[in-house]
């Protein structure tokens, strides 16, 4: 099936080439980063996670966006999501890879990776993080090709592919709340301390993921051809709706317990965050832009979804979905990572704004996660035109 | 005194650079049955652990090297923080940048208000306010950094309670700095051999990518030497050192008589630093 991803027209491979400048500026920036060291970043002692564990964070929430798909399908028997499901797969694939790229990109010392191995600890959260990322790489791998070939070669799937099929749906939550666990069970880092991230990360991620799907389905219709059919675009937005609520919900919700309580730890992030943080006489800001456009873009999205307007108009669809997606990127890969270390603690407050050499990495790793679900997009269309065709 | 510290402590050290191990260190430290017989048994009228776990007595188990700071007497000779400092500097290759951003430091200067964010700074002395308090790795007998640590490059060491660091095995995953609620951790985001003042060749230099901060200076003490910082502030006791298990220690003699407190005792951490305000 591999030779699908060889043929194709020239917007095809204008669109790889696009993505392959972009990897290829990326390679070159990590080459700078890793014979200097992480000081080409914008990180610092104080905040010591910057964009890399931000996209990270966010675009494992958009691998576990998959299930949204393969649940209703595999489990409730929903006929509509039998051509998407696929797509769902193989975007958590792009995105695993991303995520594992963005955390390579952010050791201090790449070439020990393996050392979480070596060294099993399983009183660290990472370590379980290890397993769960791969465990689901691994399944969706599997399922997706598996399935794909079943159905290139018109029979069904093989009986035993549903036992992995119905894990990845476990998995598929273990991601999220494993990563939600990296920071929810670190004392001292009051934003982070709560525990409804979780869920709030959940929820994100099952409007944030399905959202993305949304996207490629129009632009694979535009361009390849692909229609992924009326009433699943439908049923997806009523999905989207739901889970993108329950986020603003949950976040509504942190603003009650810090502000109801008035406990100053648990307002200074999200003073920080969304009206800029006083001390010392300086007021410091530099997220509240960003996470002001993110309130705007959801609520602002979620009204154009609900409209008949999205379930009738591609365009308006597109555009819904984008925003979604691009409010949750805000809130979850820029302002909640950032965010738990502002205050330090010693209550001291540094600012952190990324080198234009780190961004070029994530650009970098970004395109890559593109190229990865181009390629596979295009295998699966590939098939399920040689099917029809 | 100073010297009956000094002797213990090389008899420690030795018996560490010996291998003979943990159980030997009790012994010698524990010179009277005392930390068996006295201590072991929780007291009669030991409260109840209250819900934070913060400030319940704690059951003593083998040696727990602490640390308890007079900041009176620090503030009455600022100079001496300040040497204390430069001892850790010189001994521990720490490397001096100039910028705030690649900092790294293990014992360092800051107002009360930031070492201890969970007191009052309203109405505060004047010796409060216009001194400055020092921090430094507490080296926390429920230490989150070795927690969420992945690959055991860093853990406490059960002979002693020290939170140590192994610089070969860290991945720079800065997950511990993440974790520690202290601000004790410092990452080498470049090479910081250049900026070494002077190279200290009794302790390795870092590299790049790699996490590090205050060992106690389990390497002196394995030398039956004291901690620079201690041994800088000599005679004073700004500073004393010593075996928080061991109720015949100088350091339990002191706490048994001043009024101590700790950073963020309510997070459940079991600092073994403590200040004298």
């Amino acid at each position: 099936m591999i030779e699908k991803t060889l043929k194709g027209k020239p917007a095809y491979w204008i669109w790889l080439a696009f993505l392959g400048m972009f990897m290829a500026i990326g390679a070159a920036c990590y080459v700078r980063q890793y014979n200097f060291g992480l000081g080409m970043t914008g990180m610092s002692r104080d905040v010591s996670w910057g964009i890399y564990i931000s996209q990270f964070t966010f675009l494992v929430g958009v691998a576990a966006g998959g299930v949204m798909l393969v649940l209703p399908y595999y489990i409730h028997n929903y006929k509509e999501f039998g051509r998407i499901t696929i797509l769902g797969e193989f975007l958590a694939i792009g995105a695993i890879v991303m995520c594992l790229l963005f955390i390579m990109a952010d050791l201090g010392q790449p070439m020990r990776a393996l050392n979480v191995v070596l060294h099993p600890t399983p009183n660290s959260m990472l370590f379980y993080d290890a397993i769960v990322l791969n465990g689901y790489l691994f399944l969706n791998v599997l399922c997706g090709w598996v399935i794909l070939t079943a159905e290139k070669k018109q029979v069904k799937p093989p009986k035993w592919i549903y036992f992995f099929v119905y894990l990845s749906i476990p998995f598929a939550i273990s991601i999220h709340t494993v990563t939600a666990m990296l920071y929810c069970g670190l004392p001292g880092r009051h934003f982070w301390l709560s525990a409804i991230i979780a869920p709030r990360f959940l929820a994100s991620a099952f409007a944030a993921g399905p959202a993305l799907i949304v996207v490629a389905c129009l632009v694979l219709k535009r361009v390849a051809g692909f229609d992924a059919g009326r009433k699943a675009m439908n049923k997806l937005i009523t999905i989207i709706i739901y889970a993108a609520l329950l986020n603003m919900f949950f976040v509504g919700l942190e603003f009650f317990v810090g502000y109801y309580s008035n406990i100053p730890g648990h307002k200074h992030s999200l003073e920080y965050l969304f009206f800029g943080l006083e001390h010392h006489g300086h007021v410091y800001n530099n997220l509240v832009p960003f996470m002001w456009a993110f309130v705007i873009l959801a609520f602002g999205s979620i009204a154009v979804l609900a409209t008949p307007a999205a379930k009738k108009n591609d365009f308006v669809l597109g555009m819904g979905c984008a925003a979604l997606f691009l409010a949750f990127w805000l809130d979850k890969g820029i302002g909640f990572v950032l965010a738990g270390f502002v205050p330090n603690g010693l209550h001291e407050i540094t600012e952190y704004i990324p080198t234009a050499n780190e961004l070029g990495i994530t650009i970098g790793v970004w395109a890559t996660g593109f190229m990865v679900v181009t390629l596979l997009y295009k295998i699966a269309i590939g098939v399920e035109h040689e099917v029809e065709g | 005194m100073d010297n009956k510290r000094r002797k213990f402590l090389k008899i420690a050290g030795a018996s560490v650079l010996a291998g003979i191990g943990a159980p030997a260190v009790i012994k010698l430290t524990a010179a009277t049955p005392a930390l068996a017989s006295g201590h072991g048994e929780a007291p009669a009228h030991a409260p109840a652990p209250d819900a934070h776990g913060g400030h319940a007595e704690e059951a003593p188990q083998g040696v727990r090297l602490g640390m308890v700071i007079d900041l009176r007497k620090m503030n009455e000779n600022p100079e001496m923080l300040d040497s204390a400092i430069a001892a850790c500097i010189a001994a521990h290759n720490i490397p001096e940048f100039p910028d705030k951003k690649n900092e790294v430091k293990w014992i360092w200067k800051a107002p009360f208000e930031n070492v201890f964010t969970d007191h009052s700074a309203s109405h505060s002395a004047a010796k409060v306010k216009n001194f400055p308090s020092v921090a430094l790795c507490n080296h926390c007998d429920d230490p989150p950094c070795v927690r969420a640590c992945p690959t055991q490059a860093t853990y406490r060491l059960e002979k002693n309670g020290i939170v140590a660091m192994d610089f070969h095995r860290c991945i720079g995953c800065r997950f511990c700095m993440a974790a520690c609620p202290y601000g004790a951790r410092s990452f080498n985001w470049q090479d910081p051999r250049p900026y070494i003042k002077k190279y200290n060749k009794e302790f390795p230099s870092r590299m790049k990518g790699v996490v590090e901060k205050c060992n106690f200076c389990g390497e002196r003490l394995a030398l039956g030497q004291e901690p620079a910082c201690v041994e800088a502030c000599k005679g004073t006791g700004a500073i004393v050192f010593g075996d928080l298990n061991d109720a015949k220690s100088e350091i339990r003699a002191v706490l048994d008589k001043e009024f101590t407190i700790q950073r963020k005792p309510t997070l459940g951490t079991k600092p073994s630093v403590f200040y004298i305000v």
